[in-house]
């Protein structure tokens, strides 16, 4: 037990009802958000910790022990993208401070915004399939609201593409769990894990992990990307970024952890469809990213090329591949909010997003032209930058693993993302100055500080590899085998006990007088 | 029983899907919306139905029905009653500011 582990989904959660009374007043409204997430972060660091020395931690909601009752659960793997996400959702924060203008900020975006944050640290943190839907749809209403806000007419075409994708997804996702509560009579994650196991996974159990498939697939753009590139390029500059870092990302943790825990006996089906899948994002992610001249498609692809991505190291399932999923997924999210930030920049300083219209910026931004510059070395995964210990882990144990074909895509697929994103750099910063219109206003230096932060981070990460590979390792270790995590859930809950619960527990009924 | 339900989430499903292949965004809205129902209905069914007496009798109860879906559907319907009512709002000022009552107004200019 440790009271600790909702405290990432409590602080935003309050801290959002606080905001909405104090519309008009703005200031309070960034003093609060920004205490908010520094304190966010601070805990993650203390629950990443308490994993480290301590093993995995379990949160029993009311008391009431598994299968019974909500779970929370933080292992490494949980507790690393928890912080993750705590950091890039502060630097999103202060980004949006300097770009999101005060109309937005008027209108409760920083609720939004903070109610996004619950929603993903709430899908990382449960351990519990039902529980995981309802995180969803809380960031997922949250992110509605942040798209749509502002009601330009670009806005309000993409929000009702994006609503209708996520509303059939979501009824998809509560029909699987349907399937699954008939199948299993349990909804507990570890202890699904264990049901699966000894029901054995045959063809009813199949249908159900490719259902489950399909559902985080639609959420984390993977081989069903079609309403992504529209739908992230209608919003503010630092909704993008949020977005871009954090959403997508939340679908690939839930097919890893489905994937890695529970349907794990069929890994010629599951883990060979999610290959094949992962094998078309790329390829298609990377057909896009080639295809247009547009600085926010560009981008969108580069997400989808390293969804595909880190979905080709689900697939091949060894421990050495698993590290680098989560090495990368961490690397992934504070590498595209950066993206986007310098991205945003480039935008709001040349007022469009049209590569051909741009050129020249490099006179005026240094510093950003050149940050960009290193960022896309990241992005391609050259040493000693943050992606390449990931790229390497994957790639690596794809080779071992005879996923050849997969492992080249995912080469090839990196020298796209270098041959885009230095496309972009030529066009962008080289040449001169090509739009005749006057300089736009851009508050530079504010823009700077969160863009430099996470490029820090990324240096860091990178230099500091070994170090952050200790972390996770372990984190590795408990998805390759997932004993650990079931055992810690279900603490002296063994076979018989699991029985003995249950009649102990029904005792615990109110009789109801005759 | 279970039969019979089973064919009516199979018509919702079907009648729900049909509508939100159509153009009109308005046939969109009411095929989520039975989407949503056929998927509650599914969550109910899924426990078994007539088991015979009503959840939380006691330890001493012969029969009971299972009390969890019942809490995951009154979860799901609120959620799904939020959505909605966002969705049909959002679909209204479309079509107020942006004169869009049919997804082929949607699919915006191509660079």
């Amino acid at each position: 037990m440790n009271n600790l582990l909702v405290l990432p989904l409590l602080i935003p959660a309050f801290t959002a009802v606080i905001l909405i009374f104090l519309k008009e007043r703005i200031n309070l409204q960034r003093i609060i958000s920004a205490i908010s997430v520094f304190v966010n972060i601070a805990i993650a660091l203390i629950i990443v910790y308490q994993v480290n020395t301590n093993g995995i931690q379990t949160l029993y909601m009311g008391g009431w022990l598994p299968p019974y009752g909500i779970v929370f659960v933080a292992d490494m793997f949980a507790a690393l993208l928890v912080l993750t996400t705590a950091v890039v959702g502060a630097a999103c924060l202060f980004f949006s401070f300097a770009s999101i203008g005060e109309q937005r900020e008027r209108f409760y975006y920083y609720t939004f915004f903070h109610f996004l944050l619950t929603g993903v640290f709430g899908s990382f943190l449960t351990g519990d399939l039902f529980n995981l839907f309802v995180c969803f749809e809380v960031l997922l209403v949250a992110s509605y609201a942040m798209i749509v806000l502002g009601g330009t007419k670009v806005q309000l075409r993409e929000t009702l593409k994006y609503i209708l994708v996520n509303v059939i997804s979501s009824s998809l996702f509560v029909a699987a769990i349907a399937y699954l509560y008939a199948a299993t009579g349990t909804l507990n994650m570890a202890h699904l894990a264990i049901r699966v196991a000894e029901a054995g996974q045959d063809g009813v159990m199949n249908v159900i992990a490719v259902l489950l498939l399909l559902v985080f697939s639609l959420k984390a753009g993977l081989l069903l990307f079609f309403w992504l590139p529209d739908s992230y390029s209608a919003p503010p500059l630092a909704v993008r970024a949020l977005f871009g870092a954090l959403l997508t990302k939340v679908g690939l943790y839930a097919i890893t952890r489905t994937f890695s825990l529970i349907f794990v006996h069929d890994l010629g089906l599951t883990h060979t469809l999610i290959g094949w899948m992962a094998g078309a994002t790329m390829i298609l992610g990377a057909v896009g990213a080639l295809a247009y001249n547009d600085l926010s498609r560009i981008f969108n692809y580069n997400i989808v090329i390293s969804v595909g991505f880190i979905a080709f190291g689900i697939s091949v399932a060894t421990q050495d591949s698993l590290n680098g999923v989560v090495f990368y997924l961490m690397h992934d999210m504070i590498a595209k909010a950066l993206l986007f930030f310098l991205g945003g920049m480039i935008i709001a300083a040349s007022g469009t997003e049209q590569l051909r219209q741009m050129g020249g910026l490099i006179r005026r931004y240094p510093w950003t032209g050149w940050m960009f510059f290193i960022l896309t070395l990241a992005l391609v995964g050259v040493p000693p930058l943050s992606g390449f210990a990931g790229k390497v882990m994957m790639v690596r144990s794809g080779f071992g693993e005879q996923h050849v074909a997969l492992a080249l895509i995912a080469l090839a697929s990196s020298f796209v993302v270098l041959y885009s994103l230095i496309k972009v750099f030529q066009e962008v910063f080289w040449g001169g100055e090509r739009s005749e219109e006057e300089v736009h206003p851009l508050r530079y230096k504010a823009m700077m500080a969160p863009a430099a932060v996470l490029f820090v981070l990324i240096i860091l990460m990178g230099i500091g590899a070994e170090t952050v590979n200790g972390l996770v390792a372990q984190a590795g270790a408990v998805l390759a085998d997932p004993a650990e995590y079931i055992n810690a859930v279900m603490k002296g809950v063994d076979e018989d006990g699991l029985s003995n619960i249950v009649k102990s527990h029904d005792s615990v009924l109110v009789d109801v007088p005759e | 029983m279970e039969i019979l339900i089973a064919l009516a989430i199979g018509v919702l499903f079907t009648v729900g899907v049909y509508l939100v292949l159509s153009k009109s965004l308005l046939r969109i809205l009411l095929g989520t919306t039975l989407l949503t129902h056929g998927v509650h209905l599914l969550l109910l069914t899924m426990a078994g139905l007539k088991t015979g007496a009503s959840p939380l009798l006691g330890e001493k109860a012969d029969s009971y029905v299972d009390p969890l879906p019942q809490a995951l559907i009154l979860t799901s319907i609120v959620i799904s009653f939020g959505v909605s009512a966002f969705f049909i709002v959002l679909a209204y000022r479309a079509y107020r500011s942006a004169g869009m009552d049919d997804v082929e107004g949607s699919k915006g200019e191509r660079p």
